[in-house]
């Protein structure tokens, strides 16, 4: 008698419970837009804000409530800026492939002040003298750009610098906001020539800190054909929508600093 | 004497029998939901109040169900079901009636559906012959237990994240190194008498 007890008890229960939870869901049913899953769904998934949102389900809600493009994703890029104007309904601006870069190639070639051995974090390794570089402008390579990338696209180099696998790189940005010597800029994937460079020093005292810093000689601007690179406080940097990726420039640089990173073009040795 | 009952039943859950460091109760949510202060936080929370929710009406259900019937044997199993249903039941009610709540809680609740603290807590109930209200406030306190726990612990693991350990103990064992030298130092707490 006592197993019917049993089975009837947990029967009866477990009924109920189902019963009471069939009708919950219809009571308590909150209407959700279908797009939102959709959408959802198109995002990369990484939540890694480089949108500004607080993960992909809120750049969700944010686009489904018009707050934001279609392509507000910087990660998902074009493939998934798509997707989402299908679901959206709208049509989707073509978005050029961006990825972020290093501004710096200092490294083994940068001298030091003195030999940091604390918390492997570059805003940690500022906080003591004002870190362990001469250049105080340079990468000091303890990897919070490495730590913050949710993709593995960045990587200290050999040379003891960060540097980005273009590849993997899918220009969310959170390594520049973790940069505390705000190094890394954003560039289309497109384009391989780069100043690797952020010295803001006049040429003497640029050159006495490392020996793969921009002096600001200008060969690089007046050699170049479509006016894309200029020296601005003392420093090269390239207007990526004039730069054809010539390498022109490559080959004038004195310092051997600006590379073309496709390596299709390789700096003469110096004179 | 009721008052100073519960208060002994509070200080022993919080403290001297916490879920975590002497009956490891609830050890998965502890060490997977501990990496940010934040979140850990908010797992606390949804403990809490799931463990206060559950002790109430596994107290009822083992009363008015199972011991008229002679089925104490069932405990587990009935418990099981109850929490389940009622965690759900909660989740449905919380996203259409109060969405702040459920915003802080709502991605936690499904995770503690089965966890073995709250299953735990109710068989406890039972097996202390805790009347109604202390079984609901062993439940709460329980969880206020599991909640110091697990935000003392997500504090320690933030620093840990900086911390240059051994090869071999970078990320959980070094984790739970850090869980068992904390358990350790609430043994301290065995020894506090109250009355």
């Amino acid at each position: 008698m006592n197993i019917v007890y049993a089975v009837l008890v947990l029967g009866i229960l477990g009924a109920v419970f189902g019963l009471v939870l069939a009708v919950a869901s219809k009571v308590f049913e909150v209407k959700t837009d279908p797009r939102l899953p959709e959408i959802i769904e198109a995002l990369p998934g990484a939540n890694c804000g480089g949108c500004g949102f607080a993960g992909c389900s809120d750049c969700a809600s944010n686009i489904l409530a018009g707050k934001a493009p279609v392509n507000a994703c910087p990660v998902g890029g074009a493939n998934s800026a798509t997707k989402i104007a299908a679901i959206m309904g709208v049509e989707s601006k073509e978005t050029e492939r961006m990825v972020a870069q290093v501004r710096c190639n200092g490294g083994t070639n940068a001298k030091k002040r003195y030999e940091y051995r604390g918390v492997k974090d570059c805003t940690a390794a500022l906080k003591v003298g004002a870190g362990p570089l001469e250049c105080a402008y340079g990468c000091l390579g303890f990897g919070s750009c490495v730590a913050a990338c949710k993709f593995d696209a960045m990587h200290i180099g050999d040379n003891g610098t960060a540097e980005v696998d273009r590849d993997k790189c899918t220009n969310c940005m959170a390594c520049a906001a973790a940069c505390p010597r705000h190094l890394i800029i954003s560039m289309p994937a497109a384009s391989s020539v780069v100043v690797p460079c952020a010295n803001k020093d006049k040429g003497v005292a640029a050159k006495a800190v490392c020996d793969v810093s921009c002096i600001a000689c200008r060969l690089c601007e007046k050699n170049c054909p479509n006016g894309a690179i200029t020296v601005v406080d003392n420093c090269a940097q390239i207007d990526y929508s004039k730069c054809t990726s010539c390498g022109i420039c490559v080959t004038k640089c004195p310092r051997k600093l600006i590379v073309d990173l496709s390596g299709k073009v390789v700096a003469n040795k110096p004179q | 004497m009721e008052f100073k009952t519960l208060l002994a039943i509070s200080l022993g859950a919080i403290l001297a029998n916490n879920f975590i460091f002497s009956q490891f109760l609830g050890i998965c949510p502890f060490m997977g939901v501990s990496k940010k202060i934040d979140t850990a936080t908010g797992m606390g929370a949804a403990v809490t109040f799931v463990m206060g929710l559950a002790s109430a009406f596994t107290w009822l259900a083992n009363k008015f169900l199972l011991t008229p019937f002679h089925l104490e044997y069932m405990q587990t199993v009935t418990f099981i079901l109850v929490i389940a249903a009622l965690v759900q039941f909660v989740e449905m009610f919380l996203q259409k009636s109060m969405p702040s709540l459920y915003t802080a809680l709502g991605i936690y609740l499904p995770l503690i559906t089965t966890n073995c603290a709250v299953l735990g807590v109710a068989l406890l109930n039972i097996q202390n012959n805790y009347n109604f209200i202390e079984s609901v406030i062993y439940g709460i306190t329980g969880g206020l237990g599991f909640l110091l726990a697990i935000v003392l612990f997500a504090s320690i693991r933030e620093r840990l994240a900086f911390a240059d350990s051994p090869k071999a103990f970078e990320g959980f064992p070094i984790a739970l190194i850090t869980a068992g030298l904390m358990a350790l130092g609430f043994m301290g707490f065995s020894g506090l008498r109250v009355f």
